[in-house]
């Protein structure tokens, strides 16, 4: 069969199993070996929110989608192409989501009675018709695997879970792609541990590319050429948003020349980066798994106080729990950047599922006035520059600092062009006053904020000559002494404020990442929609629609010129994987309605939703000059 | 060099604000002339409070202090010392903030055996709200929230700390600085979370509820004061604790004259975890109370230590985020 080359240059490519079958092992190493070839990629694990769901089931099939194309990507795809079914719960959930045409390989083996029965199939799916309108590649995978790592002499069921890599060794024949760097990986990976374990998986690999190559089967799975996309030059790796956020918390203690203390406690979908950072400490990071959610936030501001970089992070429920600690952190005027990687709600809601839930409780979300900076990342790479970027606030304004990012950003991965650490500016905050004799006078250089940032000086228990107290009651502003005055608490709460706002000062302009800074409609989003949002206008514009793109990383402060750049369009679309929230934002913020695209299905845009919402929204003149 | 501090040198210039004639006052006096004669260093000291009457604490002593929140004191005590271990850390709670709101912390922080000292005040009542029952207030206490009289089953503070595997449990009391200083300054030497509950009399909302030990003139028979390697003797030597071996329980016993030889009372080993859960837990009625310090097992490290001592390169940073970039497949776009 020739080599298929799709016409928009890309292949979405979905792996289900069971919880058990390594689906991500497999789907993470596809896209290694894709990342390799020079193609551009996004992935999207989908697992269960049961650890090991009983075997078989609908509940306990895990996903894995890949979108790779010669020309850039910008999200895993709406629909896929391929899916690699391992057993018929993986067929049940997924095939709703597949267009028609599709190709399906199925794992022959997994289609039994007992498998029907765990995932409520009645009648086997091959013999329902239900395929017909697809194309259907039967391998008895497990058979297959059984029988190429039995030299290796595995027991039965060790050899079975070998069944990951012959269907990786297929797809990789399928997509022309080379076996050495998964091989290397893999003995890295397994040598010293296991090494009959690596045998097998490697026996596995091969057998599966040379039973795709060579079978009369050749005939029927077809091959795709997906070769190397356009990229700007330079050094790319692979990295999920929840390494790229790790590393850039680390990066960001080492602009700032201070170790970080990162406390957490364990919430899905958060604790990969407690567990990134638990590897990182020979970069001056440390991690305290706390007792709750509480005590995490409580020993962050702790660590910061003691002149350490805190961090803390969790997702909604527990940021809810933590909201109390925060308060204090922005009245002691102590740094804190609080990570929310966010997750469906309420309560404890879609714990795997993503959702930009908590822009609300970021910038809304506490006692009393109590405003404090609130920044997105967009991307899993670019949550290495928003760690940056929020620790840097947290430093020269002394406030803790919000860090959004989602389930989403955190698991996806894509391509992501190696920063020049030359390029960061360091990280700059207060620096601490000389001891003074005069007590008073002491006090009020203890408190002596800069006038552009609204920062005190970043004082930490043991320096010598400074000792003063600090503490949640309201204080005098210039001493800091406890004070329930009328007048001074009218300031205080003014100069909380206006620390919040000074931010703006410091920030960049927004700026319009595609099409016209003026004009008939614009696409405004926030977080992880970016994807989807650059991808439909992209298309849109290609197809004639004089869309805008603007994508908000600071939410609180606005940019100084958001107002003005965002009364240049007639129409303002705000999609957002929410009830509406950042669009009442604007509205509060900048007094501007925009039109309000939500979903809150658990699962991120598709291109094609917002492509449709742009030409129901395009005004009459952008639709005629479409056609 | 500068002349020796003195209890004066650990007070800050604000005005005390507890009630005339508050326990805490007396504790605060303890606590700075301690940290006088202990030739302590106010820049390197730091006391972190919660939230409650005794949290004001803080505010008084010349020395770096963190105010709080409610019952969260030790979790932001925990960030500090991990921040900075050399530190002297000094925690001020009650029985409401400690046990109640802030239990669970309390729970962890002395199980995590943290290098600091944490001083519990037990007065029996929350005091800044108003006089509601607390977690140790005897059952049928009548508060405002209780009109009836309270029905739970109250906490012992020290009973809460062996249990939480505290590893320095001492007690004293507010107004006796000759015994509680030595307690204080002992809390201060240990290598580990070291609890010491101090029996403190809010004379407006539980006035003098400990008055059946505390009592100046029946201290000699109503409170025994243990130290390690000594019996367990009391009012002036003539009465001691036995073990007996039958009931596995503590009993008051004569000494000398017309009772049991001293050398059938009980000998004190502040590092016996059976004998300090007998003297914690010992009868109010017909029995002294153990004042002093009841137990002290050194032989674990403390956890601000154990924590750097485990991260692979001791907290430094030796490697650099360019490097740790690439620490993946890394492939080339021309």
């Amino acid at each position: 069969m020739a080599k298929i080359t799709p016409d928009n240059k890309s292949v979405v490519v979905r792996f289900a199993g069971d919880s058990g079958d390594g689906v991500q092992l497999l789907g993470s190493q596809f896209a290694e070996s894709t990342a390799l070839a020079g193609s551009d990629f996004a992935t999207f694990p989908d697992f269960p929110a049961e650890i090991r769901a009983p075997v078989g089931t609908t509940f306990g099939v895990s996903a894995f989608q890949i979108n790779l194309g010669a020309r850039r990507i910008s999200t895993a795809g709406d629909q896929p192409d391929v899916l690699v079914a391992l057993n018929p719960a993986a067929l049940k959930v997924n095939l709703p989501a597949l267009p028609k045409g599709a190709l399906i390989i199925l794992n022959t083996d997994a289609f039994n009675a007992r498998n029907f029965s765990k995932a409520n199939i009645e009648t086997d799916p091959r013999e329902t018709g239900e395929l017909k309108d697809y194309q259907v590649v039967e391998i008895a995978i497990s058979t297959q695997t059984l029988e190429a790592v039995k030299p290796v002499g595995l027991s039965k069921s060790d050899a079975e879970q070998c069944k990951n890599f012959w269907a990786l060794g297929a797809v990789l024949w399928m997509f022309g792609r080379d076996r050495g760097p998964i091989k290397d990986w893999a003995t890295k990976k397994f040598a010293k541990k296991a090494p009959e374990i690596l045998a097998g998986n490697l026996a596995a690999l091969d057998a599966g590319h040379a039973f795709a190559e060579t079978a009369e089967l050749s005939a029927e799975i077809p091959q795709f050429e997906i070769g190397p996309a356009p990229m700007e030059a330079g050094e790319y790796r692979s990295i999920t948003g929840a390494e790229a956020l790790s590393l850039g918390l680390a990066a960001a203690g080492e602009l700032a020349d201070r170790e970080v203390i990162f406390c957490g406690y364990p919430i899905t979908p958060a604790s990969s980066i407690l567990h990134h950072l638990s590897r990182m400490g020979d970069l001056g990071v440390a991690t305290f798994q706390a007792e709750d959610e509480i005590a995490a936030c409580c020993a962050a501001i702790g660590a910061s106080y003691g002149g350490k970089i805190g961090v803390t992070s969790s997702s909604g429920p527990g940021i809810a729990l933590k909201t109390e600690a925060i308060g204090l952190a922005t009245a002691v005027e102590l740094p804190l950047v609080i990570i929310n990687s966010q997750r469906g709600g309420p309560s404890t809601g879609l714990p795997t599922k993503t959702e930009q839930s908590d822009l609300y409780q970021a910038v809304y979300g506490r006692n009393a006035d109590t405003p404090l900076p609130v920044i997105a990342a967009a991307g899993p790479g670019d949550c290495f520059d928003a760690a940056i970027e929020a620790t840097r606030i947290a430093l020269r304004h002394m406030t803790p600092v919000f860090l959004l990012t989602d389930g989403y950003i955190a698991n996806a991965a894509g391509p992501w062009e190696l920063p020049d650490m030359d390029d960061f500016e360091p990280i700059l905050h207060g620096t601490p006053p000389t001891p003074k004799g005069d007590p008073t006078e002491l006090k009020r250089a203890i408190w002596n904020r800069d006038p552009s940032s609204l920062g005190r000086p970043w004082i930490a228990p043991g320096m010598e000559g400074l000792a003063h107290r600090i503490g949640g009651l309201e204080k005098d502003i210039a001493t800091g002494d406890i004070s329930y005055d009328a007048d001074n608490h009218q300031a205080m709460s003014e100069l909380r404020a206006n620390k919040v706002e000074a931010v703006a000062e410091f920030i960049p302009d927004q700026i319009v990442e595609q099409g016209p800074t003026k004009g008939p409609l614009a696409v405004v989003g926030w977080g992880s929609t970016h994807g989807a949002i650059h991808r439909a206008v992209f298309v849109a514009r290609e197809q004639g629609y004089d869309v805008a793109q603007i994508h908000l990383r600071y939410l609180n402060p606005l940019p100084k010129n958001l107002k003005r750049l965002l009364a240049g369009y007639d129409k303002i679309i705000l999609p957002e994987m929410n009830m509406g929230q950042c669009a009442t934002l604007l509205r509060d913020k900048l007094g501007l309605d925009v039109i309000s695209l939500t979903k809150v299905s658990g699962q991120p845009f598709k291109i094609s939703e917002l492509e449709d919402t742009i030409k129901e929204h395009a005004p009459a003149t952008l639709k005629k000059a479409a056609e | 060099m500068n002349a020796p501090l003195t209890a004066k040198d650990f007070a800050t210039d604000q005005e005390v604000r507890w009630c005339p004639g508050c326990g805490d006052y007396a504790i605060l006096k303890c606590v700075q002339k301690t940290l006088a004669d202990v030739g302590a260093v106010p820049d390197n000291t730091v006391f972190v409070s919660g939230i409650g009457c005794s949290s004001r604490f803080p505010y008084y002593m010349n020395t770096y202090g963190f105010h709080t929140i409610h019952g969260r004191a030790p979790a932001f005590a925990t960030g500090l010392k991990l921040a900075n271990p050399e530190l002297d850390v000094w925690l001020v709670t009650g029985d409401g903030d400690g046990l109640s709101i802030g239990g669970n912390h309390l729970l962890h922080v002395l199980r995590r055996n943290l290098n600091l000292q944490i001083m519990l005040f037990n007065n029996e009542i929350y005091g800044l709200t108003k006089g509601q029952y607390s977690p140790t207030s005897r059952a049928g206490t009548r508060s405002p929230s209780t009109p009836a009289g309270s029905i739970d089953a109250p906490l012992n503070p020290c009973s809460f700390a062996l249990g939480a595997n505290a590893r320095f449990i001492a007690r004293g009391i507010d107004t006796d600085a000759r015994n509680l200083s030595p307690v204080l300054k002992a809390a201060r030497e240990f290598k580990g979370a070291a609890f010491v509950e101090i029996f403190q009399n809010c004379i407006v909302y539980n006035k003098d509820i400990f008055e059946d030990f505390v009592a100046k003139k029946t201290a000699k028979e109503t409170q025994i004061h243990v130290e390690h390697g000594k019996p367990l003797l009391f009012a002036d030597g003539t009465n001691g604790l036995k073990l007996n071996p039958q009931t596995l329980a503590l009993e008051v016993v004569v000494v000398g004259d017309g009772g049991v030889p001293e050398a059938e009372v009980l000998v004190h080993d502040e590092t016996n975890r059976s004998i300090a859960q007998m003297l914690i837990n010992l009868p109010t009625e017909g029995y002294p109370m153990p004042l002093g310090v009841i137990y002290r097992d050194p032989s674990d490290p403390a956890f601000d230590d154990a924590f750097w001592a485990a991260q692979t390169t001791k907290g430094k940073r030796t490697a650099k985020v360019a490097d740790a970039l690439r620490k993946a497949s890394v492939w080339k776009k021309a």
